[in-house]
């Protein structure tokens, strides 16, 4: 940022304008963002004290809190933390594959709505998929458990149809859960790759055709490869924010799975046990970035193009 | 020149809902041809090049290539190339894969298809920029990749959707003499859509002039030019001065228009409507401002046109100048520039004359809209 890009900024905007979004974003950035992180990663290295001690000579650093992560209570009789560690990768290949199930159904959508030139039409559909998320999170994810229930709508339907005798239980086995997480970031996925699809010129799909290319070469070598900045900015947002889901989890979730985002609640809530909770939460923030970034390294997509 | 694929649109409609887009084409195309469709902007004819393409069906008629009826025929199934109007290289590509990308489509190994790539690269004169990316050629080199593109898939048939209409007009003009020399030398038919006429004329055997979906006249360039069939046709291509009037008398090929406003004038009859132009018929005139001259007083009386110089414009080869005869007919003539140093003025009466055989007489019709 050079001297001359802050004279055209405060040109462009006025000084009163310049400063006031340079402080409105620097807030955003610094206090709201930053500052909880870092106070965040502090605690997780803190012992985990009674009001009185803190300051006093027991509040050091230290590692025990990741290393209760990793190998559990010190009277463990396990190698590792297994439980907890089951609970983190489950977690992480859970919203793996949330991800891929809302890339496998918004492509084909955004697809659709990208290239279809219909205008009334397809603002009733972009309205259509954007009016359920004026309900509120927690009174969708209950929704769910009610049409996923033991009488619920699609257990009426599957009996009264004679597909099964006794009712599916959908909680226990996830489905809901999955449905519901899926659901909930369905708007996250379609608009990113609507986006991309949107300014896909149509002339290149017909030059494809006209080329002799099939649907699945013209997806696969014209399309696919245009909206990759589209499809990874939906998915990384789409994982990210399935990994951290907690209200979903907690009502969806069947008995016997836990998210992982569930134990950091525990640990801050029931256990009162910062520092650990800010353990758990720092290792899941960081390993899901990494992740991230393998993915886009594996599949060559800049960080710049995920802003467009 | 080998013998080539043709195309025959036999009884063409095409409608969209209640409207018609093409109505009644009736064309024949020869195989080798270089053959336009020329007419202004909505007049149908990249709906005609989408349909002999394969994009969409004709409502009615029949499309044939190479006498083999293309009905039920997806654009892939064709022997046609087609060139988009912005040419839809394929961005993520490089240039030798989007050369290639019939072959690769077909299932082609990379080895043969760069080889084929860099064939065609020499042809168009782009030798070793395979490995670029679109977005690093210039507007002429994107053009010819895109030809390159088309030609790859080995087609019978090119269609160019006005392919050099976002190219500046130095480069409009050097390409057309190349897309000639390509068309030469690959001896296939070439469909050219078109609303520049320039364009047609200088490239093609044959142009078809279409008008809201109706195709007025197919024939050679300098027959367009020089013997329209329509009022249409003599006002859509080139520039002409139009004489409104009524047919007063015929003989011998020649009509004596009664205009309106300028007197008696005479003109050859068009080819099309020598035996249906009959005296009493509501009749167009044309003359093209080349055909006017400075009269030399010997013309006849029926060839002469008495103007006042309104102002005159000096274009290099030419001088443009702006007339009003009787009753503010305005009149265009462009004289060619002999290295006289005479500047027709403002208020300068001149006497004009032409000769009958270029100016041409029509029934009266619908003129291009400027």
């Amino acid at each position: 940022m050079n001297k001359g890009f802050m004279q055209e900024y405060f040109r462009r905007n006025g000084q009163f304008m310049g400063w006031g979004l340079l402080i409105a974003v620097g807030f955003w950035v610094i206090v709201l963002i930053i500052l909880p992180q870092i106070s965040m990663l502090d605690f997780s290295f803190r012992n985990h004290l009674p009001p009185p001690e803190m300051g006093g000579p027991k509040d050091v650093y230290t590692l025990k809190n990741y290393q209760y992560l990793i190998f559990g209570a010190e009277n463990n009789p396990e190698a590792y933390n297994r439980v907890d560690l089951m609970v983190f990768v489950r977690t992480l290949i859970a919203a793996t594959c949330v991800t891929i199930l809302d890339l496998v159904l918004c492509y084909p959508i955004a697809y659709y709505l990208g290239q279809s030139k219909g205008g009334g039409f397809l603002r009733i559909l972009v309205l259509l998929l954007i009016i359920p998320y004026w309900i509120n999170e927690i009174l969708r994810a209950f929704a769910f458990r009610i049409i996923f229930g033991d009488s619920g709508v699609i257990n009426e339907f599957l009996l009264l149809f004679g597909i099964i005798d006794t009712p599916f239980d959908f909680i226990r086995e996830n489905v809901a859960l999955y449905a519901g997480l899926g659901y909930a970031y369905i708007l996250l996925m379609i608009f990113p790759i609507y986006n991309v699809i949107e300014s896909l010129d149509r002339n290149q799909i017909e030059a494809a055709r006209d080329m002799g290319a099939s649907w699945t070469m013209i997806h696969r070598r014209v399309v696919i490869p245009y909206a990759k900045p589209g499809i990874s900015s939906g998915c990384t947002m789409v994982f990210m924010l399935s990994a951290g889901a907690l209200a979903a989890p907690q009502i969806l979730g069947g008995p016997s799975s836990l998210w992982f985002t569930q134990l950091i609640y525990q640990w801050f809530n029931s256990g009162g046990n910062w520092p650990q909770g800010s353990a758990y939460a720092v290792v899941l923030l960081v390993v899901c970035i990494i992740i991230v970034l393998t993915v886009m390294r594996l599949f060559k997509v800049n960080m710049g193009d995920i802003g467009k | 020149m080998s013998a080539g694929v043709g195309v025959d649109l036999q009884n063409m409609w095409i409608k969209f809902g209640d409207f018609v887009a093409v109505r009644e084409a009736n064309v024949n195309i020869k195989g080798g041809e270089f053959f336009s469709f020329l007419g202004p902007s909505g007049c149908g004819k990249t709906t005609i090049l989408r349909a002999v393409s394969g994009f969409l069906d004709p409502s009615d008629g029949k499309i044939l290539i190479g006498g083999n009826d293309m009905a039920g025929k997806g654009p892939n199934e064709r022997p046609t190339a087609l060139i988009f109007q912005n040419l839809a290289l394929f961005p993520l590509m490089k240039i030798w894969e989007n050369i290639t990308f019939s072959m690769e489509v077909k299932g082609a190994g990379k080895a043969e298809r760069q080889k084929r790539a860099d064939e065609l690269l020499e042809m168009i004169a782009l030798p070793g920029q395979g490995d670029k990316l679109p977005s690093e050629l210039s507007g002429g080199q994107k053009q010819r990749v895109a030809i390159a593109r088309a030609l790859c898939a080995q087609p019978d048939v090119l269609l160019l959707d006005e392919p050099l209409s976002a190219l500046d007009l130095k480069l409009r003009q050097h390409m057309r003499t190349e897309l000639r020399a390509i068309q030469k030398q690959v001896g296939i038919t070439f469909i050219y859509i078109t609303h520049d006429q320039g364009e047609a004329l200088t490239m093609s055997d044959s142009v078809a002039v279409m008008k809201a979906g109706v195709i007025d006249q197919i024939a050679g360039g300098k027959a367009i030019y020089d013997d329209p069939s329509t009022a249409f046709v003599a006002s859509f291509v080139g520039e002409n001065n139009v004489f409104r009037g009524k047919v007063k008398s015929i003989s011998k090929g020649y009509a004596v228009i009664d205009t309106n406003r300028t007197g008696a004038l005479r003109a050859r009859m068009a080819t099309a409507v020598k035996d249906t132009l009959k005296p009493g018929d509501d009749a167009m005139m044309f003359i093209r401002p080349e055909a006017l001259n400075i009269s030399d007083k010997k013309a006849r009386s029926d060839t002469r046109i008495k103007a006042v110089v309104q102002h005159s414009e000096f274009e290099g080869q030419a001088y443009n100048v702006f007339l009003k005869g009787s009753e503010d007919k305005e009149m265009k003539m462009s004289l060619a520039n002999r290295g006289e140093t005479r500047l027709y003025d403002a208020g300068l009466p001149l006497i004009l004359d032409y000769d009958a055989d270029r100016a041409v007489a029509l029934p009266a019709g619908e003129l291009a809209s400027e």
